[in-house]
């Protein structure tokens, strides 16, 4: 997108690049000042200890803030003193480095060095490649990765169908605050807290004691029926998270319950993004809700829907805590987050720990190359 | 579209509410089911650990008269020492963790989806990349790169810290979002002798309020209920510890005290629910309408 | 663009002006554990007999500050009594000692380690865990300042040589936990005419009384327990492991000079599973076992109706999960033994583990949380040299809940039950550690937990592939 170019005196020019290093200079002035004050711990400690840390975080708010818009303007306002070809070629990176820039050093720089480390931290005399053999030829490590991809087919499906049934139902209804904020709750409590819910809903006790879980309660009653009708002799209830391999599905069921929070607060604001203008022509035109929803609003929304199921099933390759607190990896239900967990933490073998990390980092390229994929074929962008 | 288009619209939706009986129920199912699992928490909060573990928490509401209500598990939640603090300590570092995030990931997310420049899919495709990866990994080299800036137990490591965690997601879901606006309004915009720069001033962001929202809120949390980057690189110590933190405190070690955490999952509730409500507001129906073809 | 400008003129004067505000004293103060104005009338001042400590008595190090961190959280009653033992160090040196309980031990410990910011002290409960940060060069090699011949003459000597690393000291043991004991109901017992078994006969004729008697089941058993679920387990196989093979044998086992599932060791897994997975002897069957979190395994025991399960395997501490004293602890975690709801000794009693082949006496499992040093400066030996004397457990030791790994303290200043658990540890024909904390924590915690819930799953009827299975899984070299 060329813009219009003005052309201008010398002495305008002149003043504008005078203008430009000034800014700059001001703004670096301002940053560097900043920082001193953030980290010298001296400077608020009048205050007291609470509005101390208040005024700390004001600060670094307005500076935070404020310096990053004034980072923004000042170096697009070099950019924009340049000649036209230049600027242009410049102006994008001044966009997008700063992110980079961050990321650079809180993600890249980690990952590169566990990539390295995968094929550097092995015994004495073993070959590169030493942690990915031992990894796939360790029977746990390869139950690992079926549980992986079980997960992986089913978690961000049910999450996305419900969230987007949701988004799109609650859009109609008047106490649509309400009821997405019941939904949206879980995300809310911590995940210590859901551990602590979820144990409640698949508590086992033994047969002839109460139980205290909610499944298990109503399994029992609904057994009952079938004790009196004579069908089975006895209802035994059932322990939902020992059961070897089985015991992963009750794990997905906790994780979707947590994510369709995650999807219905993006879908929602998707949706409402679609104008309404384009569906109320199309019911004008005859078309019943279901078929406006069909054919006009998920079509706008397909790029989001794929971000959104791409999130998930990311989030979903990385699960660890909800496994790793209910079985801790046992029973057949372990995944390569919780292995990689172990090898660094427990056993300390950072070579296989960084391994599955690695491999977590190459499963998740095909979804991301996927979703990219599809947002440029949909004619995204300039 | 004309003006009188729109209020048709809104019109026809006003009666649409009283036909969806079906959806009324479907609506009412889905929440219920997913409320229930978090209303036996909370009746179980009221519970002491004996009962909880003895008894089905429904038990108690059926019979709530007969039943031994307490309040010791909130008491002691609350009174423990820090909590206070410990509140103060989060706000602190969650309400910049969220925004200058979503400041930088704004400008990239725009620099992304509608500037030209070489390099721009790999770039694109690295920085999301990253959100695979697993925060433990980061820990240990950050935290020695930390130690030798000092910035161990700071809160401006933190904020640094959740911005670069939070980064991936953020410009992710941005782009999304920007990389969706209607090319016209862009073009309209050059052609009135707009500069990048305004543009993204004064169309992307307004436009993607949304979107800001959506993530704000999802950051937020996340850093609200973080506990492992604000063990490790803010501490334990009182002046810092974050609301995550001072929980998982009264918690013993071998998880005695485990029927607290059910009160405590309450009490760090209340704020995110807050931040939640209020900035479901900016999920705005219609922010597009009529700028097509304005 | 004028608006920006603005901000920006702001922000720089902003900075200008609270940056020339600045300067201030001292740095923020950090949170000390229990430090008390009165005077003190801590240790004894002059010749203890270790350097540091004589010089810290001596004022030499006042106003310094030592970080100590554990797994011990702070409304706990361990990191409750900790403070309380810590006191008259404080007040006799004027030294602050820093106590950080920290959630997540686990991983809290080995980043900092790892990033740099490890404490000057810290706690940890496994041998295991030392050596892998010996192997990594993170240790301060204790035995090289600090006085050897005292410390040995004052510890167990089992304790001083596990804290050996590469021969020298790199752990100083503190706190023991016996295991060879089990619980029983009183009252119960009296009324129903039972007597505590001191054989392993009785032990199983007793248990097949109870079930005759249709009593409830005599076992209560369970092994769940989150992250670190399975442990309980390995505690069984090797108490019995010792009773049925020489000490020889159960070293040779954690060193894998024989292999994990040797001959002698899978007889001593018949004998486990004769108690898990006979019918009707484990409350709730092996469901039970794998489903029920170990602080309410007994729960049973105190049913409104009488015992429903009546003998349980564990460690002194569980006392403090007993039904109603859980609450009762969490309300407040000083609380007296006396004052618990369900009291031990008068409530609840154990009797030791019994032997099952007499040729190997009467052997006792164990275990025991070590201090490693991270940080070396004068007033952290000061600190450690105090923890390995008796002054460093009497706080505790008044509060219970404390066994010393010194034989320097005399068994009288305990509480119940470690009066008799001192006493248990000094008749001791052997005293074995912890296998599982001793072997390489691939298997030690990794595939040993695991392969025992794997067995209790299957009721015991997979044995031999569970034990080949931890056996591969042995790490190579």
């Amino acid at each position: 997108m060329a813009q219009a170019v003005e052309t201008l005196t010398p002495s305008q020019s002149g003043l504008k690049i005078l203008r430009a290093l000034l800014v700059v200079v001001g703004v670096g002035i301002a940053l560097w000042l900043g920082l001193r004050l953030l980290t010298d711990p001296d400077v608020f400690s009048g205050l007291g200890p609470n509005w101390s840390k208040v005024s700390q975080a004001l600060v670094a708010l307005v500076l935070g803030v404020g310096g990053i818009w004034a980072l923004f303007y000042a170096a697009n306002t070099i950019v924009e003193v340049l000649p036209a070809r230049a600027s242009d070629l410049l102006r994008p990176y001044v966009f997008v480095l700063p992110a980079v820039a961050v990321v650079g050093l809180y993600l890249i720089y980690p990952t590169v060095g566990t990539v390295a480390q995968s094929f550097t931290e092995v015994p004495e005399g073993a070959g590169p490649l030493t942690n990915y053999t031992n990894a796939f030829t360790n029977a746990d490590v390869l139950i690992a990765l079926r549980n992986n991809l079980i997960w992986l087919l089913v978690a961000p499906a049910a999450a996305v169908v419900i969230g987007l049934a949701f988004a799109a139902l609650v859009d109609r209804v008047k106490w649509e605050s309400t009821a997405k904020s019941f939904v949206f709750m879980p995300l809310a409590i911590s995940f210590v807290g859901a551990s602590v819910i979820w144990q409640f809903v698949y508590a086992w006790k033994p047969a002839g004691q109460p139980q205290i879980g909610i499944l298990n309660a109503l399994w029992v009653w609904a057994g009952g029926f079938l004790v009196d009708w004579g069908i089975v002799a006895q209802v035994e209830p059932v322990p939902w998270l020992q059961i070897p391999f089985w015991t992963t599905f009750p794990l997905i069921a906790i994780m979707v319950w947590l994510q369709v929070g995650l999807a219905m607060v993006i879908l929602s604001a998707a949706i409402k993004g679609v104008p309404v203008e384009l569906t109320e022509a199309a019911r004008i035109d005859g078309a019943t809700e279901l078929q406006a929803f069909f054919r006009i609003t998920m079509p706008s929304i397909r790029g989001t829907i794929l971000t959104v199921y791409t999130t998930i099933a990311i989030a979903v390759l990385k699960v660890f805590d909800i496994i790793f607190v209910t079985t801790g990896g046992n029973l057949d239900t372990s995944v390569v987050a919780v292995r990689m967990y172990q090898e660094m933490f427990r056993f300390r073998n950072f070579g296989q720990a960084t391994t599955m990390a690695v491999i977590l980092l190459v499963a998740v390229i095909p979804i991301m190359v996927v979703n990219i994929r599809n947002l440029r074929r949909q004619g995204i962008g300039s | 579209m004309t003006a009188a288009t729109s209020r048709m619209g809104r019109l026809s939706r006003r009666t649409n509410d009283g036909a969806g009986w079906l959806v009324k129920i479907v609506v009412f199912l889905i929440v219920a089911v997913w409320t229930i699992p978090s209303l036996g928490l909370l009746v179980n909060s009221f519970r002491t650990s004996v009962d909880s573990s003895s008894t089905g928490w429904w038990t108690a509401l059926f019979n709530p008269l007969a039943s031994d209500w307490t309040f010791d598990n909130y008491v002691r939640v609350l009174g423990s020492g820090g909590l206070f603090d410990a509140l103060v300590n989060s706000l602190i570092v969650a309400i910049p963790a969220t925004i200058i995030p979503i400041t930088l990931a704004a400008f990239a997310a725009y620099g992304f989806a509608w500037l030209k420049f070489k390099g721009r899919s790999l770039l694109f495709g690295v920085l999301v990349g990253m959100l695979v990866v697993p925060l433990q990994l980061s820990l240990v080299p950050l935290l020695q790169v930390y130690q030798g800036a000092g910035l161990t137990g700071s809160f401006l490591g933190i904020w640094l810290a959740h911005t670069g965690f939070g980064l991936p997601l953020a410009v992710f879901l941005l782009y999304n979002y920007i990389s969706q606006l209607p090319k016209d309004i862009f073009e309209s915009a050059y052609i009135d002798g707009a500069s990048p720069f305004t543009a993204f001033i004064r169309l992307v962001l307004p436009l993607s309020v949304p979107a800001l929202a959506a993530f704000a809120i999802l950051q937020f949390l996340w850093v609200w209920n973080d506990f492992l980057v604000a063990l490790v690189f803010l501490g334990t110590s009182s002046n810092v510890a974050v609301l995550t933190i001072e929980l998982a405190s009264i918690v013993g070690s071998r998880g005695e005290a485990f029927h607290l955490l059910t009160a405590a999952a309450f009490v760090s509730m209340v704020i995110p629910l807050i931040v939640f409500l209020a900035l479901q507001r900016y999920f705005v129906r219609g922010l597009l309408a009529g700028s097509v073809k304005g | 663009m004028k608006k920006y400008r603005n901000w920006l003129l702001l922000a720089v004067v902003m900075g200008i002006v609270v940056a020339a505000c600045g300067g201030g004293d001292g740095e923020g103060a950090t949170t000390t554990a229990g430090e008390t104005a009165t005077t003190g009338e801590g240790g004894a001042a002059g010749d203890t007999g270790y350097e540091n400590l004589d010089a810290a008595l001596a004022g030499e190090f006042d106003g310094t500050t030592v970080d100590v961190w554990a797994q011990w959280l702070p409304e706990s009653s361990e990191a409750s009594n900790f403070t309380y033992t810590l006191e008259p160090f404080q007040e006799a040196t004027g030294i602050t000692v820093n106590f950080q309980p920290t959630p997540d031990y686990e991983t809290a410990l080995q980043v900092a380690v790892d990033g740099g910011n490890a404490p000057d002290i810290a706690q940890i409960a496994q041998p295991g865990k030392m050596i892998q940060y010996g192997d990594a060069g993170s240790l301060i090699d204790i035995g090289s300042w600090i006085n050897t011949e005292k410390l040995e003459a004052d510890m167990v000597p089992a304790f001083y040589e596990l804290g050996l690393f590469n021969d020298s000291v790199h752990g100083i043991y503190y706190k023991a936990d016996v295991k060879s004991i089990v619980w029983y109901p009183v009252q119960g017992f009296a009324d129903a005419g039972y007597t505590e078994p001191t054989t392993w006969d009785e032990l199983t004729a007793l248990s097949d009384q109870i079930v005759a008697d249709g009593n409830g089941n005599p076992w209560c058993i369970s092994i769940e327990s989150q992250e670190a679920d399975g442990w309980v387990a390995t505690d069984w196989m090797e108490d019995i492991l010792l009773r049925t093979a020489p000490i020889e044998t159960y070293n040779a086992w954690i060193n894998h000079e024989i292999p994990f599932n040797d001959p002698e060791v899978l007889e001593a897994a018949e004998l486990m599973k004769q108690i898990w997975f006979t019918p009707d002897y484990a409350y709730g069957g092996n469901t039970y076992i794998n489903a029920t979190w170990i602080g309410e395994t007994q729960d049973p025991m105190f049913a409104e109706g009488g015992p429903q399960c009546w003998m349980q395997k564990q460690a002194a501490w569980i006392g403090g999960f007993w039904g109603a004293n859980r609450d009762a602890l969490a309300d407040d975690p000083a609380l007296p033994q006396t004052e618990w709801p369900i009291k031990p000794e008068t409530d609840v009693d154990f009797f030791y583990f019994p032997p099952i082949e007499d040729e190997f006496g009467k052997p006792v499992l164990g275990a025991a949380d070590m201090f490693v040093q991270f940080e070396d400066r004068p007033e952290v030996r000061a600190l450690l040299e105090w923890l390995a004397t008796p002054e460093a457990a009497a706080g505790w030791i008044e509060r219970g809940g404390f066994l010393s790994t010194l034989n320097t303290v005399p068994p009288e200043s305990y509480v119940y039950p470690n009066t008799e658990l001192s006493v248990l540890v000094q008749e001791a024909t052997t005293l074995g550690f912890d296998a599982s904390d001793l072997m390489p924590a691939e298997v030690g915690a990794g595939t040993f937990w695991s392969g025992m819930i794997d067995w209790v799953a299957a009721n015991g009827e997979n044995t031999e592939e569970v034990f080949q299975g931890i056996e591969d899984s042995w790490p190579a070299g």
